[in-house]
């Protein structure tokens, strides 16, 4: 059955990639996902397409796909890495991630290839004012 | 919102998902007003419209309607529409939205002397309210498919029509532009959910309603879409020799229905590797996987015979399977039948 959809938010503590991810650096690894506005523009998610764990992920690239019933919807990798985990729960479950997009709707976890990158990511502070932009 | 044929319309209003289900399980209010209204009128209507629309109109009488179509010289689907007999020399042609202005233009080019015909959509609008329990709900009588009355719902008069576009049943409520809003408050009023044009799709997909410009066109023909059931092959009609060559000869290519076995959805234009290419594509709510229409060589479509789709690069597995996708009864008999 379809999850119900989470309220809006942007938790404080994860970095902000402009096209609508969130990346959670934690010692050299980082969990990405999508954030509230994304999943919301897509609306109830029916398929997640993951990169293969051990993948290479560069950052401002595609690194798979997110699909509604009326659209789909490349993934861009806040940041470069390799593919520790993929959360098959949403592979099994896609609307996982309209209901708990910051926690069970998780996509990948990956190992960075260079941790300073994440200095070119935004904070909630920055990401939310994009969001008034939009 | 979108835009399609220049009307602003909502794909959806809560979700595709909900309001998928509310209709196959309850029902819901779809306004199709976009879709076009011909009137066509005079002694001579029922045989300009024998010539040019491919089914036959003496299987039917005032207070009835038909599926047809509105065939070219080659035997290709200008459009596909529902013909409702008003009276002996009164129809309503009930088509496309895009296709609107050439329908009209099509047959006003052929209209004969003691034949009419009129572009009446700018003074109706048209909701279709469908479901298990869309009769009930608007307190209407049971009535045969592909009937219908002058009625009212709430007091507000309308045309009545037992049709649809979802494979549940319900009706198809024609009313003065005016009095539209007022409709459709007393329909939402009555518990239908609104459904936009994303579940519009979903539903028609899973029983396997063809969509003009998608799965059929003036390039493709009645048989290999197997329309041929709308085909009165005995009668003549415009482009009918060519639909009787390849009736008798066998099609090449043939709209089969299909079920991804892999995780994936397929879309519109996607190519199959055996051969031919999506034509509808999405993601059914009901079986919860990805389903499709497309045109195989008729020698592979059969049921049970695996296809491989190309989903953006990835080769993805699906299965023919008989039409329609989604049957009602096989659902009933996991509830309570109700």
């Amino acid at each position: 059955m379809a999850g119900t959809a989470a309220d809006e938010s942007y938790p404080e503590g994860l970095l902000y990639h402009p096209e609508h991810d969130w990346a959670r650096v934690e010692e050299g690894e980082a969990t990405l996902g999508i954030t509230w506005y994304a999943q919301d523009s897509l609306g109830e998610l029916v398929h997640y397409e993951p990169p293969d764990v051990g993948a290479t992920l560069a950052k401002d690239e595609p690194y798979g796909e997110l699909e509604s019933v009326k659209a789909v919807s490349d993934l861009i990798s806040p940041l470069s890495g390799e593919v520790l985990a993929v959360n098959d729960r949403v592979v099994e479950e896609p609307e996982t991630v309209n209901a708990d997009p910051y926690g069970q709707g998780w996509l990948v976890r990956i190992r960075l290839a260079d941790p300073t990158e994440a200095e070119g990511l935004l904070d909630v502070q920055a990401y939310t004012h994009l969001l008034t932009e939009q | 919102m979108v835009a399609f044929a220049g009307w602003e319309m909502p794909v959806q209003y809560e979700g595709v998902g909900p309001e998928h289900r509310a209709v196959r399980s309850d029902f819901g209010v779809f306004d199709v007003s976009h879709m076009g209204e011909l009137e066509v009128e005079g002694p001579r209507a029922r045989e300009l419209l024998q010539r040019l629309l491919s089914n036959d109109l003496d299987r039917i009488v005032p207070g009835r309607a038909q599926y047809t179509l509105l065939t070219n010289e080659r035997g290709g689907i200008v459009d596909d529409l529902i013909a409702y007999e008003l009276d002996p020399y009164r129809f309503l042609l009930v088509v496309n939205a895009a296709n609107r202005e050439a329908d009209f233009v099509w047959l006003k080019e052929r209209e004969v002397r003691g034949s009419d015909v009129r572009d009446i959509s700018d003074e109706y609008a048209l909701l279709a309210v469908q479901g298990p329990r869309a009769i009930d709900r608007l307190r209407l009588d049971a009535a045969r498919p592909f009937t219908f009355a002058e009625g009212a719902i709430d007091g507000i008069e309308c045309m009545v029509a037992r049709t649809g576009y979802t494979g549940e049943p319900g009706v198809e409520l024609l009313v003065p532009a005016e009095d539209a809003v007022a409709l459709w408050d007393a329909v939402v009023a009555s518990g239908a959910k609104p459904c936009g044009l994303g579940a519009r799709d979903t539903l028609r997909l899973e029983v396997c309603y063809p969509l003009h410009g998608n799965d059929i066109g003036p390039d493709t023909d009645p048989i290999s879409a197997e329309l041929g059931w709308v085909c009165a092959l005995g009668k003549e009609f415009t482009g009918v020799e060519a639909i009787r060559t390849v009736a008798a000869e066998g099609p090449e290519r043939t709209l089969v229905a299909f079920v991804m076995e892999e995780r994936a959805i397929p879309r519109q234009g996607m190519p199959i590797l055996e051969g031919g290419e999506v034509t509808s594509g999405t993601h059914s709510p009901t079986l919860e996987r990805g389903i499709g229409m497309g045109y195989v060589p008729a020698g592979i479509a059969a049921t049970g015979h695996e296809l491989t789709i190309d989903v953006r690069g990835r080769q993805r597995r699906a299965r023919i399977v008989e039409k329609p996708i989604y049957k009602r009864e096989e659902r009933a008999s996991g509830g309570n039948g109700g």
